[in-house]
């Protein structure tokens, strides 16, 4: 089999010496990084949700008179080469890059749930068919398959949505598999399958609830790591078009001024940095206290 | 005992080729399902009659059964012919194999420094020795992981070239126009290879044998990257398809920012035109190499540790 050791997410599932045990991460109460994170998580949502609460302004109104100017009292990120306020946008922009990291993540999270008990519970032939359908789609970089995808379908949200989904799944499916192969064997399993438990049941109220542990801590994980893939492909000029302001695009926007206006470019980039940082905190301190629980 | 080994590696070569057609086939279905005709991409903007448009389809033999369209590529695939360009009449071959050179050694240099980067750090900061620069390593680290690598180069451009004109904003002259791109490349691989080798790092020095050594008076440097760093280093073997697939993708888009040529902007051009010759064979090369690349990783393990031999 061919050894595929996705990054740092993988460890969800294999605790390892070097975390805390759960008494000292008890103790150490007072987490400054986790607060910040959780703080910024939450006004990222607001951004997304109701974006006039944080920038009431239009995000697309074009001010000929005010075209790059550097962040002031007026504008506190500065403005664009169309004159349109910087903060505003980034703010506006939430949405877009939000929708998209989790209608992503949606897909991968679904689909590798589903086709990950189907390979665990199915016999071999289908099990090893799966499995070698996920060695495949994770053969190829997940930048280029989502290139591949988009020259078929062509740019846009959808297209982008849909080729991140499908370029993470196989690192669920995989995750899915694994724990189903060692749930199915257990004892209340095979107890439950004495009582006469019909499949789908069975399925439903005994494999699904133990299997499904470790998946919302990859999908937290996963859902920046799908942000940032979308706004590398939307900086590319694959995702959604300008005037649009989603993060990526307005970075590429931007980078023609980079030498007058830094502010355009690298605002936006730091807003995806920050997410990305806060979903991986928070990702990682769900984890410890996960694998805390385990043992 | 001798056979075990020969069909333990038999058996991981096979699981490659497997893959590889699996990923050869899903790139052609990725083609078959593809809205839009053919004969339209390949006419483009040029004459259009229905005399041209039958010879187009008589040339790329468009008419023949999508079943027999199929097995022929498969079969030219495993002679090594990628097919034409739609879009510039030229055999894909000739095309990838001209802008090849620059993306290698962009992807070398950045792999080179990025490894290398990983290691100062991992063995800077593991076991605990000094909490404070460890704490800083990891958050280094995460930083790096979690910025998009266009944004470290946007970065570097801006302060480097744009502020103090060290290096040259754009272009492949040169070895002063490697080093910015080859370090917004390195730079993320770098990160999340730290934070593994540091775990390797962090188990091999409980281990019973790194005991031993330092009872026997070996210094502590010694120990970290004689006996300790080699345990480490094998996981992180595990990572090389990764690491390859960071790079070709990295490189896209570094690419893009840097206005370098090579395969970056030889894809984008053609997933743009929807010259899809061009755009699977990028795609299946890069499945090819991956899957090299790990079946290479795989053997070496089994040549490294006799355990994983049988299983």
């Amino acid at each position: 089999m061919t050894v595929t050791l996705a990054p740092a997410t993988t460890e969800a599932h294999t605790p390892h010496p070097s975390t805390p045990p759960a008494s000292t991460a008890r103790r150490r109460r007072w987490r400054p990084g986790l607060l910040a994170a959780g703080a910024y998580l939450i006004l990222l949502v607001v951004a997304a949700v109701w974006p006039a609460v944080l920038a009431p302004g239009d995000p697309l109104a074009a001010d000929p008179l005010g075209v790059l100017e550097a962040p002031s009292a007026a504008h506190w990120l500065g403005t664009d080469h169309l004159g349109r306020d910087v903060w505003t946008r980034v703010v506006h922009g939430a949405g877009h890059s939000l929708t998209i990291g989790v209608a992503a993540t949606a897909i991968a999270v679904t689909g590798g749930v589903l086709l990950g008990l189907l390979a665990g519970l199915t016999h071999r032939l289908a099990d090893e068919t799966l499995s070698r359908a996920f060695d495949a789609i994770s053969a190829f970089p997940i930048l280029l398959l989502a290139l591949l995808f988009i020259a078929v379908a062509g740019p846009g949200t959808v297209s982008l949505i849909i080729a991140i989904g499908v370029a993470t799944l196989p690192h669920h499916a995989r995750v899915v598999r694994g724990q189903t192969l060692l749930v199915r064997r257990a004892a209340y399993v095979e107890e439950a399958v004495t009582f006469g438990l019909s499949r789908p049941r069975l399925v439903a109220r005994h494999v699904l609830p133990n299997v499904i542990g470790p998946v919302p801590v990859l999908a937290v994980i996963g859902l920046g790591e799908a942000i940032m893939i979308a706004a590398g492909l939307s900086f590319l000029g694959m995702g959604p078009q300008p005037p649009s302001p989603e993060w990526g695009a307005m970075l590429s926007e931007g980078r023609n001024y980079l030498q007058v206006a830094w502010w355009i470019t690298v605002l936006p980039g730091v807003a995806v940095t920050a997410t990305v940082v806060a979903l991986t905190v928070v990702g990682r301190h769900w984890q410890t206290r996960f694998d805390g629980r385990q043992r | 005992m001798f056979s075990s080994p020969l069909r333990a590696a038999a058996r991981r070569l096979a699981a490659g080729l497997v893959v590889l057609w699996a990923a050869a086939t899903a790139a052609y279905l990725a083609l078959l399902v593809a809205p839009g005709d053919t004969v339209d991409t390949i006419v483009g903007d040029g004459a259009d009659t229905p005399q041209i448009r039958a010879e187009i389809i008589a040339e790329w033999s468009l008419d023949r059964p999508a079943v027999v369209q199929y097995l022929d590529y498969l079969r030219r695939l495993a002679g090594g012919d990628l097919g034409r360009s739609y879009l510039l009449q030229r055999p894909v071959v000739e095309v990838i194999g001209e802008q090849l050179a620059p993306t290698l050694t962009l992807a070398l240099a950045a792999a080179g420094l990025g490894v290398l980067l990983a290691v100062v750090l991992a063995v800077a900061t593991a076991g605990n020795r000094r909490p404070w620069l460890r704490r800083a390593s990891s958050g280094a680290e995460l930083l790096l992981v979690s910025t998009p690598p266009f944004l470290i180069g946007i970065v570097l451009l801006s302060v480097l070239s744009f502020r103090f004109g060290l290096f040259p904003v754009s272009g492949d002259r040169g070895v002063g126009a490697l080093v910015l791109p080859a370090v917004t490349l390195a730079l993320p691989i770098a990160g999340l290879l730290a934070q593994v080798l540091r775990d390797g790092l962090d188990r091999a020095l409980d281990e019973p044998f790194v005991l031993t050594a330092r009872s026997r008076g070996v210094r502590e440097r010694t120990v970290l990257l004689r006996h300790a760093l080699r345990h480490a280093l094998l996981p992180a073997v595990t990572l090389a398809g990764w690491l390859f697939g960071i790079l070709l993708g990295g490189a896209v888009i570094v690419e893009q920012v840097f206005g370098r040529p090579g395969l970056g902007q030889v894809t984008l051009t053609a997933v743009t035109g929807k010259d899809m010759p061009v755009v699977l064979a990028v795609v299946t090369l890069s499945a090819a190499v991956y899957v090299a690349v790990n079946t290479i990783a795989d053997l070496t393990y089994l040549l490294v540790d006799p355990r994983l031999r049988r299983s």
